[in-house]
């Protein structure tokens, strides 16, 4: 099996190779010909990567061990949905993945343009193909899925306890679908440059492939920081780690592309800042992509074994040293056409909003990559902390609040004064009221979180605004009742109308952020069984502990051979609220040097929390048991000694029993986070705006407008 | 199991070089008149890329239009600008409908374009 695998590698890099030469000799001779067969090797490459995924992925459904990569990650109690995600947690079957999803991406995109844009295509297949060879000679030359070992070995170490958690499995193909999307905007990008052709076709051409990876890189951010805030024992949703920030900068560069797009379209403005973004979004999701392989990182994100950082550094050199020199090639062609005809308009605004996402993007930029650089050079572990990035962050996000709720109530090309005044007073008032309520409330020291809170108000305002009007001014154009009306209004004005359900999205979100930041309660306190402690306005007591060996046949076995907690009453003026149950998993070391019992708990340890998550607020807890004192470690000892290898279950029987009978105080991290889960609805609200906007126009509504839009256009202007 | 790898090795290999080659076997290679019909094809392409263009560009254009209309209507924009703006961007279009009927004209595919269907958000 495993050489069916090795064959398809090779095969893949010469159909990489030959699809360069054939698309790039395609568009220079003009023969139509060979550029079809330079988009066709896309489609060969993408059958021939599906067969090898499909290798690599019966391997880990069989246990086959012969595959070092299985082996490493995998193991026959691994439970079988995580053995078949954990072909991706591996660099290997990672690498594999990543090139897999660009080739099925390239082959929609080049597909969906088969009939039009021909040179830039072409170059485009070959920029595409070129990445595919790169990631394919990555496996061939350094970590190869295949490699395998004989006799293989009889059992796998097993999946990462950290990774045996279902949106985990779900992240790492989101998050890469959102990379490989990344670089189709790229590689057309540099192909319109090549080809002298950076004109409307080609933006409604990758329009709506760069919002498919915006898309997808936002469901990948938004499913690592939940994965982060209900698996990982530190209660946060985003640490501002090096990793969560290099899917970060092209998800910011990729919005600001998304919206000065519009400008170059309706007024052939910032062909240049366009240009340069889409390059740029391209090179951070390869940079992204570098930063977990380069073996400067020691993380949970960080792939071990090769380090792969010389490969990427180069191709991250050539993106940046390509880019710089086409746009200044071709600086010429892409000045603009127009001028801003007014500040006070959308364009404006628009600009407004681009250097404020690129400052964001710069700001997060230097806080993660120079401590890492400096580190490289110096040896000095330099580290910048959430401290760093919530002071220049912070400030920048309340402005891009403000701004998406300026945005929909300003006119394209110009507004006046006295109608802007009108469109402001609802937002503003709904920020005023905001205001006087948390001011009320007591709240006035926490000034950035009302900030947001108020930024967030007016942005909810113009948003309502502008449904409601809209949905009012189509009423009154065609007679419908208010529900059809409105979808009416959505339908015919997709772009427009779930740009603003993302902007809405996005205030729900940071209203989430800033409340379950400023508000939160967090305790540490070492509990006995029937003792309590306070968490803001909520009593948790220590009700009872828990202990048991979690069976093999389990369906939902995570791995972990003992699994010690608690059970926890949480009231609320006196009222009860919610029963917690967290626990921390033991895991087998797989090293028999521990003894008989001390190898089966030896492993990772891992919290389990367990939360009570509701629409005002999230009770959040998880559990640190001391198994350390000197009743159970006697058992463990007692157990090494007398058990045969195969019994060491049996000690850990006894161990459960008695930290049951005999619980030790153990160490509990307690927080109480208000509104929490807005920070996940606002995220689903933002899927859903962004899928409206790109859904595309069903074929019954096109017209034959040919005579009849000529004679619409004159009479116009025939009436003006 | 080798000779199982081996076939669908070769099915594989088969299969990607059927999927590659199929627009090299089915060009058709001009005889005497090679130089002449290459530039005509060429001229087609481009006139194809120009008129794809345009209709990007028109398209554009009635989204324009129904944009401003509609900032009209959701008073973001007073009725002296939009009949200001209305009216340029309806001359823009009429622009662009002039140059793709010229166009059309040039590559005497006319009865061919009046039957395209330019999409229309909505």
């Amino acid at each position: 099996m495993a050489d069916l695998g090795r064959i398809c590698l090779p095969l893949a890099l010469l159909i990489c190779v030959y699809g360069i030469g054939a698309s790039i000799y395609g568009v220079r001779s003009g023969r139509i010909e060979f550029s079809d067969s330079g988009r066709r090797a896309v489609y060969a490459l993408a059958i021939v990567l599906s067969v090898a995924f499909a290798v690599l992925e019966i391997a880990f459904l069989r246990n086959d061990f012969a595959f070092n990569t299985v082996a490493d990650t995998s193991s026959r109690t691994t439970p079988t949905f995580y053995r078949a995600a954990a072909v991706w947690s591996s660099q290997e079957g990672s690498l594999l993945l990543w090139a897999w999803l660009l080739s099925l991406w390239s082959s929609l995109a080049l597909f969906l343009v088969r009939r039009r844009m021909r040179d830039i295509a072409a170059y485009a297949t070959a920029i595409l193909l070129g990445f595919g060879a790169f990631f394919i000679s990555l496996m061939i030359f350094y970590a190869s899925p295949f490699s395998t070992t004989n006799p293989a070995p009889a059992e796998g170490v097993g999946l990462d306890p950290l990774l045996r958690f279902p949106t985990m499995m779900i992240h790492p193909p989101m998050l890469y679908s959102g990379y490989t999307l990344c670089t189709i905007p790229l590689a057309f990008g540099m192909g319109a440059l090549l080809a002298r052709r950076v004109d409307a076709d080609w933006i409604k051409a990758i329009r709506r492939f760069a919002f498919a990876a915006w898309l997808f890189l936002g469901i990948g951010i938004l499913l690592g920081a939940r994965w982060s805030y209900a698996e990982l024992g530190w209660g946060g949703y985003w640490g501002w780690d090096a990793v969560e920030n290099a899917s970060l900068m092209p998800w910011l560069t990729g919005t600001a592309f998304l919206h000065s797009l519009m400008i170059q379209e309706k007024r052939g403005m910032l062909k240049v800042w366009n240009v340069s973004l889409v390059l740029a979004t391209g090179t951070l999701a390869i940079m992204g992509t570098f930063l977990v392989r380069s073996g400067i990182l020691n993380s949970i994100h960080a792939f071990g074994g090769a380090t792969l950082g010389v490969p990427f550094v180069a191709l991250i050199g050539v993106l940046i040293a390509g880019s710089i020199y086409l746009v200044v090639l071709r600086r010429e062609m892409l000045r603009s056409q127009h001028r801003l005809d007014s500040l006070l308009s959308r364009e404006a605004i628009f600009l407004g909003n681009n250097i404020v996402l690129v400052a964001l993007c710069f700001v997060i930029f230097w806080g993660t990559y120079f401590p890492l650089i400096s580190e490289a050079f110096t040896g000095t572990e330099a580290s910048v902390g959430p401290p760093w990035f919530d002071r220049y962050t912070v400030p920048l996000a309340l402005l891009l609040v403000l701004l998406s709720g300026i945005g929909p109530v300003i006119a394209w090309r110009r507004a006046t004064f006295a109608n802007a005044r009108r469109n402001f007073a609802a937002p503003l008032l709904s920020a005023l009221v905001t205001l006087i309520v948390l001011l009320a409330a007591g709240v006035a020291h926490k000034t950035l979180a009302i900030a947001m809170f108020c930024c967030a108000a007016f942005v909810l305002g113009s948003i309502g605004q502008e449904f409601f009007r809209g949905t009012r001014a189509r009423r009154a154009m065609a007679g419908e009742p208010l529900p059809l009306a409105l979808v009416a209004l959505v339908r015919r004005n997709r772009r427009r109308y779930g740009g603003y359900v993302v902007h809405l999205g996005i205030a729900v979100l940071f209203v989430g952020v800033a409340a379950s930041s400023s508000f939160q309660h967090a305790v540490e306190q070492r509990l006995s069984v029937g003792s309590s402690t306070h968490v803001g306005k909520y009593t948790v007591r220590y009700v009872r502990p828990t202990a048991t060996i979690t069976p093999k046949n389990d369906a939902v076995h995570t791995g972990s051979t003992l699994n010690v907690g608690a059970v926890l009453d949480v009231s609320k003026g006196g009222r009860h609220v919610a029963t917690l149950r967290p626990s921390e998993g033991f895991y087998d070391s797989g090293e028999p040097a521990q003894g008989t019992v001390g190898h089966l708990i030896g492993g990772q340890a891992v919290s389990h929390i367990s939360m009570s998550a509701g629409v005002t607020r999230d009770v959040w807890t998880a559990i640190a048991p001391d198994i350390s004192t000197p009743a159970l470690q006697r058992i463990i000892t007692i157990g090494n000694r007398t058990l045969p290898a195969d019994q060491g279950v049996v000690a850990l029987a006894v161990l459960a029993r008695e930290y049951l009978k005999n619980p030790p105080a153990a160490q509990f991290h307690f927080i109480v986070s208000p509104l929490v889960m807005w920070i996940w609805i606002g995220g689903l609200i933002v899927l859903g705006g962004g899928l409206i906007a790109i859904w595309p126009t069903p074929s019954a509504v096109r017209r034959r407008v040919t005579m009849r839009s000529r004679a619409r256009a004159a009479h116009g202007l025939a009436r003006a | 199991m080798e000779i199982v790898i081996a076939l669908v090795a070769g099915l594989l290999l088969a299969v990607v070089v059927a999927v590659i080659s199929a627009p090299l076997r089915d060009a058709g290679r001009p005889m005497s008149d090679g130089e002449q019909t290459q530039e005509a094809s060429q001229q087609s392409r481009e006139d194809g890329y120009e008129h794809a263009e345009l209709e990007a560009a028109r398209e554009t254009k009635y989204r324009e239009i129904r944009d401003a209309e509609l900032d009209l209507r959701t008073g973001k924009l007073s009725h002296e600008d939009y009949e200001a703006i209305d009216s340029g961007l309806r001359g823009e279009a009429l622009e662009i409908l002039d140059r793709l009927e010229a166009l059309d004209g040039r590559s005497g595919a006319s009865s061919e374009h009046d039957k395209a269907k330019p999409e229309l958000e909505g």
